[in-house]
């Protein structure tokens, strides 16, 4: 019997699991993916939001600001890329200028720090690529950029290194009360635990219905988005944004922490729940509207397109609550934006939930709360050297294009919630996110996790189950002749 | 302290290291990144190489093995399985700094009179064309696949469609053919091939695949693996048009939509850059806008036969030997070379009036039949003129100014193309 179960290990799953690992309890995270942070958190604008969009009063509101102000303490222990780049918010006209002031009200409210309303020309003078179109900007300097997977997987790799047990695979079939708790099904087994977290995304409404009615449904809205090359990335050194919309906060043009340039999202509603597809239109609008903000992007220079898909509900704020018919089930739902932001807030409101529930909560005696990621080209020429003294597979250059060593690689297998496919590595050290997507050192890097894992080359996948590369050998059959 | 560092163990490198020894440097040293030396040609098994360089038929690997014999036959150094992480140009004629990293040696940071970069080039991706759809496994660009199917003995797919007529991607239709995979179809955007004629007919034509010109991949369908691809036709403007789309139920598509020159080392040390080839500006002796530094092959501007390659790098080796003996220095005047009609880009781009002659090649833009290449200089003056029967974008061009036409220009030469009028 667990104390806890959390269903889902995207940011909130993981931002939950962090903050409850301090406590004396047994806690399980749940994944359905081969992978953590494989949904919705490895596919957004990777930002920190400010907080001055949500309305006053709304959890949304007060979590966004709270969780902004929390993520610079975590991401500073975990090593997570985090910079506090700050935000504009363009106006292209008299009617935008004053939803700025509405907006700049509205943060003021929200308790927004250093905000402040720009005319056009000093928006230019801080990004002087902005269009000359810009009639004023509303700057927020708390706003940031972060690894967004990354983000994840620190929390969700802490709360592992302090007990926190983790299934992947693991996708929840059924859920029913039993005296005492619930017991949740998966493929793998069945698990019982006194308090479940509902943090499945833009599946969390079919989730609950496995133990009851939701109450709500989550109606996904798909995002498209062109990653850059690092040509591009010091287009602007903020966060822009336009007058946000119907359709959400608009199109965005900002740096990312690796470097790159990101632009998007458009907003469309989608029914399929895996659909992840990109489309002409989207790209095109895509396209059309940033260079509204920034003329001169050159969208040759683009290295991927992709999309994700925001978990949107049928009630306007999240959804943090515990069911009234079943108590002791909780849901972190409707997260959508600014949900990345929000989520190490939510993780703190969720240990509040389940004290207010009646849990027992007391402290581990130690609580390790730190991570190191050696990030090779980072270092200075004695760091490199001593590193590769230490261990010579950091001498070995893998990815070119992002300058990642065969150390690197090795040292993710290796790490808490090991990773076994492509896209699992490029996310943990981004090998395969340069400019060559991986064309050179695809092959490389699947022999590594192959032989790091023992399996065989042809079962490592480019990402979740279904994807793999490999149909089998060629007539002289001599697979795996390259084996490094 | 070296006399040359090479950068690359490819065609290129090869040929430039082993120049300049027999020009007579004796410090050279060639950092390759891969665990052997010979480059991209260790994955093209294929034949064809070697045709005019050495009159016969080669495979990939037999070509880098002739000069790699000839480069054992030296005394060059090699680093393999080294990764070149910067090139720091010597201020005022102070020497160079590579900076380089392995396992063997760590972090290295070497002195060097010259530098011939060889980097060659990277495939384009789906996502610098941006194609629609789903992000399933089984897209390839057509080096990848060819090195799973080449080096590792891993088959890709079994159903494929392959976006772009590339050469590498012509090649790997036929090896996929040969692996027993079925080829449904050859995509192409531009209403002619961007390969050569002769893998047309032998990759294509031979096994009976068809090619689609004025063509493209406008969807891609597949969670998990590729199932399904939509190919359109375009209109003169490269548009898709809506009605034409034809459905591939496919587990592999290959994308052979260009080659560019990997110049991040070049825009890192400064040196000036041709957005035309997207490699770096050079002069008709390989060097590059910063003295001691030289570049060759791919890197510079992507070839299409190899023998080309090994010409080149020779010139950039025997430029780097006299620079560091100091017998390099050009006095005469600089001309620019300047792109006319149906011309796409020209290398070198700046040529020495007092060298001994200057080998331009080029690629036009669009195909065209009898044609004459005509040199024109700053005033307008024709200082040459040369015929071709056929030219196509696909298949490099070259033209030879002897001295004494360098000599008679005035300012920039120009080069046009003019198709003949009919007699």
């Amino acid at each position: 019997m667990y104390d806890v179960i959390i269903i889902g290990c995207g940011v909130v799953g993981a931002a939950t699991a962090y903050h409850l690992a301090p406590y004396q309890l047994n806690t399980l995270v749940l994944e359905a993916q081969n992978d953590v942070a494989n949904g919705t958190t490895k596919a957004n604008s990777a930002i920190i939001h400010a907080g001055y969009d949500p309305e006053p009063g709304t959890l949304m509101a007060r979590l966004n600001v709270q969780g902004n102000r929390m993520t610079g303490d975590i991401c500073q222990a975990l090593d997570v890329p985090f910079q506090r780049v700050g935000s504009l918010v363009l106006a292209f006209s008299e009617a935008e200028c004053r939803t700025l002031e509405k907006l700049f009200m509205r943060g003021q409210t929200n308790g927004v720090p250093g905000l402040r309303l720009l005319s056009g020309e000093e928006a230019r003078a801080m990004e002087p690529n902005l269009s000359n179109e810009v009639a004023g900007a509303l700057h927020a300097p708390s706003a940031g950029i972060i690894n967004p997977w990354e983000f994840a997987l620190a929390m969700a790799e802490t709360a592992v290194r302090n007990g926190v047990q983790i299934c992947l695979q693991s996708p929840v079939t059924a859920i029913c009360k039993v005296p005492g708790g619930f017991r949740v099904t998966t493929p793998k087994g069945e698990y019982e635990a006194a308090y479940v977290f509902n943090a499945a995304g833009v599946h969390a409404d079919e989730v609950h219905a496995l133990l009851e009615e939701p109450g709500y449904a989550i109606r996904p809205s798909r995002g498209e988005y062109y990653l850059m090359d690092k040509s591009q990335g010091a287009q602007v050194s903020r966060i822009v944004f336009q007058c946000p919309n119907e359709n959400g906060k608009g199109v965005l043009v900002a740096p990312t922490v690796h470097g790159n340039l990101i632009v998007g999202p458009n907003a469309e509603p989608v029914q399929d729940k895996r659909d992840l597809a990109n489309t002409a239109e989207g790209m095109a609008y895509v396209k059309k509207t940033a260079l509204r903000s920034v003329p001169g992007l050159n969208f040759r220079e683009n290295i991927r397109n992709f999309s994700g898909l925001r978990a949107i509900s049928t009630r306007e704020d999240f959804i943090l609550e515990e069911s009234v018919t079943s108590p002791g089930f909780f849901d972190l739902a409707g997260i959508k934006s600014p949900g990345l932001t929000s989520a190490p807030a939510i993780g703190a409101m969720a240990v509040d939930m389940l004290c207010a529930a009646g849990a027992r909560l007391e402290k581990k005696p130690v609580f390790h709360n730190i991570r190191r990621h050696v990030r090779f080209s980072q270092l200075n020429a004695e760091e490199k050297n001593e590193l590769i003294r230490q261990d010579a597979r950091y001498g070995r250059v893998i990815c070119r294009c992002e300058t990642i060593t065969e150390g690197e690689i090795v040292a993710a297998l290796h790490s808490p919630i090991p990773p076994c496919s492509l896209n699992g590595i490029k996310r943990r050290c981004n090998a395969g996110m340069g400019r060559c997507q991986g064309g050179f050192c695809g092959p490389r890097v699947q022999a590594i996790i192959a032989r790091e894992l023992g399996i065989p080359q042809q079962a490592v996948l480019m990402d979740q189950e279904g994807t793999y590369l490999i149909t089998g050998e060629t007539k002289q059959g001599r697979g795996g002749a390259q084996n490094v | 302290m070296f006399d040359l560092i090479v950068i690359g163990g490819g065609p290129a490198g090869l040929a430039a290291a082993c120049r300049a020894w027999e020009r007579g440097l004796r410090q050279i040293l060639v950092l390759e990144r891969d665990k052997e030396l010979g480059g991209i040609l260790n994955q093209c098994i294929h034949n064809g190489f070697g045709l005019h360089r050495f009159q016969q038929e080669l495979t990939g690997p037999e070509y880098a093995g002739r000069f790699i014999e000839m480069l054992n036959r030296t005394g060059v150094q090699v680093q393999l399985d080294t990764m070149a992480l910067q090139v720091e140009p010597g201020v005022a004629g102070a020497p160079h700094t590579v900076h380089c990293v392995s396992t063997q040696h760590g972090y290295q940071a070497l002195q060097t009179t010259s530098v011939v970069l060889a980097m060659g080039c990277r495939e384009r991706t789906r996502g610098a064309i941006s194609i629609p759809g789903e992000r399933p496994a089984g897209i390839f660009t057509a080096g990848a696949a060819q090195r799973y199917l080449n080096m590792e003995g891993y088959m890709v797919g079994r159903r494929v469609v392959i976006l772009g007529s590339g050469d590498i991607g012509l090649i790997m239709a036929r090896r996929m053919s040969l692996e027993g995979a079925k080829v449904l179809a050859c995509v192409e955007l531009m209403p002619y091939s961007g390969g050569l004629m002769r893998n047309i007919v032998q990759c294509l034509q031979d096994y009976d695949i068809p090619l689609y010109l004025s063509h493209t991949v406008t969807d891609i369908r597949g969670h998990d693996r590729l199932q399904q691809v939509t190919v359109s036709r375009v209109d003169s403007q490269r548009r898709p048009v809506p009605g034409t789309e034809m459905v591939f139920d496919c587990d592999t598509l290959l994308l052979s939509v260009g080659l560019i020159p990997e110049n991040e080392l070049t825009r890192q040390a400064g040196i000036r850059m041709d957005a035309r080839t997207s490699g770096a500006v050079v002069y008709e002796n390989m060097e590059t806008s910063v003295p001691g530094i030289f570049a060759c092959g791919n890197v510079v501007h992507v070839h299409d036969l190899v023998d080309y390659v090994s010409a080149e790098s020779e010139r950039a080796g025997d430029a780097a030997a006299a620079y560091v003996q100091g017998t390099g220095q050009q006095a005469g005047a600089v001309l620019e070379v300047k792109n006319g009609t149906f011309v796409s880009y020209t290398v070198p781009q700046h040529v020495r009036t007092d060298a001994q002659k200057a080998d331009i090649f080029f690629r036009v833009n669009r195909v065209l039949k009898s044609s004459h290449i005509l040199v024109e200089d700053e005033t307008g003056t024709q200082i040459a003129r040369y015929r071709r029967e056929h030219m196509a974008p696909g298949e490099m061009e070259h033209i030879t100014l002897p001295a004494v036409l360098l000599k008679k220009a005035q300012g920039a030469v120009t080069l046009h193309v003019q198709e003949a009028t009919q007699a």
